[in-house]
């Protein structure tokens, strides 16, 4: 309570904010003027401080070749959004309602085509499932056939997964609907990149200065090209790590190191990505035993020690456990493979949002 | 004051499986005449009378009823010569006709053109040959010579009867685009080739490297996530074919060289003084693998740009110049090869390989000319008189008394490549709606007007 | 380079807090027990308002007052014309059995509180929601109002009222823009 004065001096001395409190309802008497000092500063959203933040718009998405680090940083930050959805009990908004996506899956996987679902029905969306394998494409249908029909049947997105790569941009280049590439071939898996940036940022904070290491089979992985596109336009160090046979030959288009020793590779490294080990590779003579393989690039506990101690180990999955990754590796303290497969839902639903449309 | 051109295409242009034209008498004036084979580059005019080149002077005045073609601006060159195209007939009509790909021929600048055996039934039996040249002749519009398939049925398993076919009519021997696997045929085959006084043309690759490749195995690939094809692959089979040369003595013809190394190969082969002889597509000079990531029209993995071989590094098109600039690769062949557009709209890897080439080639390699990467003579030369002179053909040269096989073209015009209006039937390019310079005018097969641009 | 429109001020820093307090003075006075009160300001000026609002019944109650923030983008009924950039909804209560107030900066078409009200209710069942505005500027195009209101204003639709508080933009005001072809989104 301020000192004794006249209550017009007081009222003066409390400046423009003060006001005048009433009488309580019970008759009580009034209390004398209180300063209310004007508000200090509240937390308004902040503004992104690790990542710039555009979208310019963007009527598909293929690969992470072509987005620039404030796109990355406008789809993790629309994912925070689609995170709290995903929290709540209704776990729905009607942002997409009437939109008809489509999910057209040449290769089987039950995990990323019920994340897609998911990630479409939380928003309002309708979804149709079309495993290839069940359907008119096995009479000879091309794929554009297919993805014809589909748009005729009202298809707006096209979520597509194929064993080769390119087969989306064929799709982008000759159908009129929004195509979401889930998985091409070795080329591209963007929204796994995407989830596993997400991943990282909530356990890591920042990508940029960061030291990765992706080990396995990067020649075959579609998994890693899209990570290597992601981390390095987001300032973070990648070494490739895995046998000659597994990498890609000859000058590589991005700025990576390479090192075929993993106990070297992990020093000091932030976050390990492990790459599933596909058993065809070793009946095709790119290996000479998987025993071998085991032994130089899996990740055990002894070598996941190199790293630092807060280190992040990452597997797009499904696992082979026992192969590229020990089993107490996988489900131990370090490990963000449950939460990549929770973020994929809520990267999915912000790129499904985010498609079609400019920034305001 | 020169009367006005006639054209001769009139009433059968519409019909496109007729006889060629009655040849005209003509007077071509104010071009710039280039013939690499005599060496001659003046400016002069060219009177053609009864299918043959009756005069080149400068100054000639037109005579009575004799038409008139103002080439002032342009360049008079012998008639193009393509030592590998594939015209899909018999059996791939869908994919081009001889009528179809002879009227591209002719709108590129081709008055002889030498086709592939891989039709269906195959060019590998003097019935099979003889067959053809008849069809040509009567739906063709310009010279077109047969290639024999190596072995029986191109299968890769017997020789085909070799001498029958040489003497049915066919100028080489190929089993493009497929290597001769066994090294002991492509041996006997060589052999034969000496005696034949006919080359065996190689499409050299090692199939087990190359298999399942879809693109150069370098960063494009890698970026792409496409399977490669090394450069190995084509340095190893063409290492192999110029050993199989040396031992027998034959006359070997390497088809579509792609890289570098095969080059030096060539180079160091021709010192030794064996008869080995290469040739090079105008896209494998103009074009590299980073176009199947930017696209011709900005877009990766655009199927125009599926070739076979693949399209490599700038250091190899590099090589590739330099090899056609010094003569060791003395031809540009087109390796035209139409496909139905259905085999090109679809997955990279499922796509047929081959791009349609006639109606390019000329205003590929005026691109290259234009930036100073090769020179005007250099190209004319590898067009007709390098092609005729590794196939022994009588065509290539400008002569008086000779045939009138010539093309007029304006070296300088700029034109824009619009697949939809080929005169072939493939309508896959990697130049597709690239902006070219140099177009052909008019050619002339045996003096008659086969193409005109008007 | 293009000017800035010209501006017209209506609101001083004085009116503007003066606006405030009598809005929270309203708030606190129309409590009728229906349910404890949670604050909820919609984006973007309504979260540095409903801040403000929650400090002045803060003193005059002497206990806490929920505050919670929501960004109603995604229950727009205008997506399909773009994809702004969501900012975040963070209600740390429940708000069912609650007595929400919707808290924003200006009241115009009533689109911006159709959507914050559909998207109150699938967070829960609230016992009461009214809606809390500085400036209501007119030109409904639903069947919405405000059950407080700071400042009423009378504005052609193609004016922009521009709210402006310290915490976000430096000053407090109010000011009216002339602003020819502006597609009005509240």
């Amino acid at each position: 309570m301020p000192g004794e004065r006249s209550p017009a001096a007081e009222l003066a001395a409390l400046g423009p904010d003060a006001i005048l409190r009433l009488p309580a309802p019970d008759g009580g008497a009034p209390a004398g003027p209180t300063a209310v000092a004007a508000p200090a500063a509240i937390d308004l959203p902040a503004p992104p401080t690790d990542s710039p933040d555009e979208w310019p718009g963007r009527r598909h998405v293929l690969d992470l070749d072509d987005f620039s680090a404030g796109e990355i940083g406008r789809v993790l930050r629309t994912a925070d959004a689609m995170k709290e959805i995903l929290g709540r009990p209704i776990k729905q908004v009607p942002a997409l309602r009437g939109l008809t996506v489509v999910t057209l899956f040449y290769e089987a996987s039950t995990r990323t085509r019920v994340s897609f679902e998911l990630a479409a029905k939380r928003l309002g969306a309708d979804v149709v499932n079309v495993a290839a394998s069940s359907s008119s494409v096995t009479k000879g249908e091309s794929l554009l056939d297919t993805a014809h029909t589909l748009r005729a049947l009202g298809a707006d997105v096209l979520v597509m997964r194929h064993s080769e790569a390119g087969a989306p941009y064929v799709v982008a280049e000759h159908v009129d609907c929004m195509v979401l590439n889930a998985g091409d071939g070795w080329h591209a898996h963007p929204t796994q990149a995407l989830l596993d940036l997400y991943t990282l940022r909530e356990r890591l904070g920042t990508i940029a200065g960061r030291r990765v290491v992706i080990v396995g089979d990067i020649l075959h992985s579609r998994v890693a090209r899209s990570a290597i596109w992601g981390f390095t336009k987001l300032g973070a160090a990648v070494t490739l790590c895995g046998p000659p046979t597994l990498l890609p030959a000859g000058e590589l288009p991005w700025p990576v190191q390479v090192d075929h020793d993993l106990d070297r590779a992990l020093e000091g490294a932030d976050v390990v990505m492990a790459l599933r080990l596909q058993r065809e590779r070793q009946q095709a003579g790119l290996l000479p035993s998987l025993r071998e393989y085991v032994r130089l690039y899996g990740l055990t506990r002894e070598r996941l020690a190199r790293a630092r101690p807060d280190a992040v180990v990452m597997h797009p999955g499904p696992m082979n456990e026992g192969v590229e990754i020990m089993p107490e590796v996988a489900y131990g303290a370090q490990s963000a493979i449950a939460d990549q497969v929770t973020n994929g839902v809520a990267i999915r639903m912000a790129l499904l949002y985010l498609l079609g449309g400019g920034s305001v | 004051m020169t009367p006005p051109l006639v054209s001769t295409l009139g009433a059968w242009a519409d019909t496109p499986t007729a006889r060629r034209p009655a040849p005209a008498h003509l007077l071509i004036v104010g071009g710039r005449v280039l013939d690499p084979a005599s060496g001659l580059d003046r400016f002069a005019d060219v009177r053609v009378r009864d299918g043959r080149i009756a005069a080149i002077e400068p100054g000639l005045a037109a005579a009575d009823g004799e038409a008139v073609l103002d080439a002032r601006g342009c360049v008079v060159a012998p008639g193009f010569v393509d030592l590998h195209c594939h015209l899909g007939e018999p059996g791939y009509e869908d994919r081009e006709t001889l009528a179809t790909g002879t009227r591209a021929a002719a709108a590129g600048g081709f008055t002889t053109v030498c086709c592939m055996g891989d039709t269906q039934p195959r060019l590998d039996c003097g019935a099979e040959i003889a067959a053809l040249r008849e069809r040509a002749a009567a739906t063709g519009i310009v010279r077109v010579l047969p290639i024999g398939c190596v072995t029986r049925g191109r299968e890769g398993g017997e020789l085909a009867e070799l001498g029958e076919l040489a003497a049915a009519g066919a100028v080489a021997f190929s089993d493009d685009a497929r290597p001769v696997r066994s090294s002991r045929l492509l041996r006997h085959a060589l052999a034969y080739s000496a005696m034949l006084g006919r080359p065996v043309v190689e499409h050299a690759v090692d199939p087990e490297l190359a298999e399942g490749g879809l693109v150069h195995e370098g960063p494009v690939a890698t970026w792409l996530g496409l399977p490669g094809v090394p450069a190995a692959a084509e340095e190893i089979a063409v290492g192999r074919a110029i050993a199989l040369a040396r031992l027998t003595g034959g006359r070997l013809h390497l088809a579509h060289l792609s890289t570098a190394g095969a080059v030096a190969q060539v180079r160091a082969a021709q010192a030794e003084g064996l008869a080995v002889t290469a040739e090079v597509t105008p896209h494998h000079l103009l074009l590299t693998a980073d176009v199947v990531r930017d696209g011709p029209a900005g877009r990766p993995y655009d199927t125009s740009t599926r070739l076979d071989p693949p399209l490599r590094s700038a250091a190899d098109a590099a090589a590739l110049l330099a090899a056609v600039a010094d003569g060791t690769i003395a031809a540009v062949a087109t390796d035209h090869r139409p496909q139905r557009q259905v085999d090109k709209d679809c997955e990279y890897a499922y796509a047929a390989p081959g791009a349609t080439a006639l109606e390019t080639a000329l205003g590929a390699l005026m691109e290259l000319v234009a930036t100073n990467r090769l020179s005007l003579p250099v190209v004319i030369r590898a067009l007709t008189s390098g092609p005729a002179a590794l196939f022994g053909l009588d065509a290539g040269r400008l002569a008086v008394g000779g045939p009138a096989d010539l093309v007029v073209f304006d070296p300088d015009a700029v034109w824009t490549v619009e697949p939809a209006r080929f005169h072939s039937r493939g309508k896959s390019t990697p130049l597709a709606g690239r902006t070219l310079r140099g177009r052909v005018r008019a050619t002339l097969v045996g003096g008659a007007i086969v193409f005109s641009d008007e | 380079m293009t000017e800035a429109p010209p501006e017209r001020l209506v609101l001083t820093a004085d009116d503007v807090r003066r606006a405030v307090a009598r809005l929270a003075q309203e708030i606190r006075e129309r409590d009728d027990g229906r349910g404890a009160l949670l604050l909820v300001g919609l984006r973007t000026r309504g979260i540095p308002l409903a801040a403000r609002l929650r400090r002045h019944l803060e003193e005059f109650s002497g206990g806490s007052v929920a505050l919670g923030r929501l960004d109603p983008t995604l229950y727009r009924d205008d997506l399909r014309l773009g994809r702004p950039r969501l900012e975040p909804t963070d209600v740390p209560v429940d708000v069912s059995g609650r007595r929400v107030v919707l808290v924003d900066d200006v009241l115009f078409t009533g689109r911006t509180a159709r959507a914050a009200l559909n998207a109150i209710m699938d967070l829960g069942r609230p016992a009461l929601v009214q809606l809390a505005v500085l400036v209501d500027r007119g030109h409904r195009e639903l069947p919405i109002q405000a059950d407080f209101v700071g400042q009423t204003l009378t504005t052609t639709r193609e004016q922009r009222v521009a709210v402006r508080f310290r915490e976000s933009d430096g000053r407090d005001e109010v000011v009216l823009v002339d602003h020819a072809a502006r597609t009005p989104t509240r």
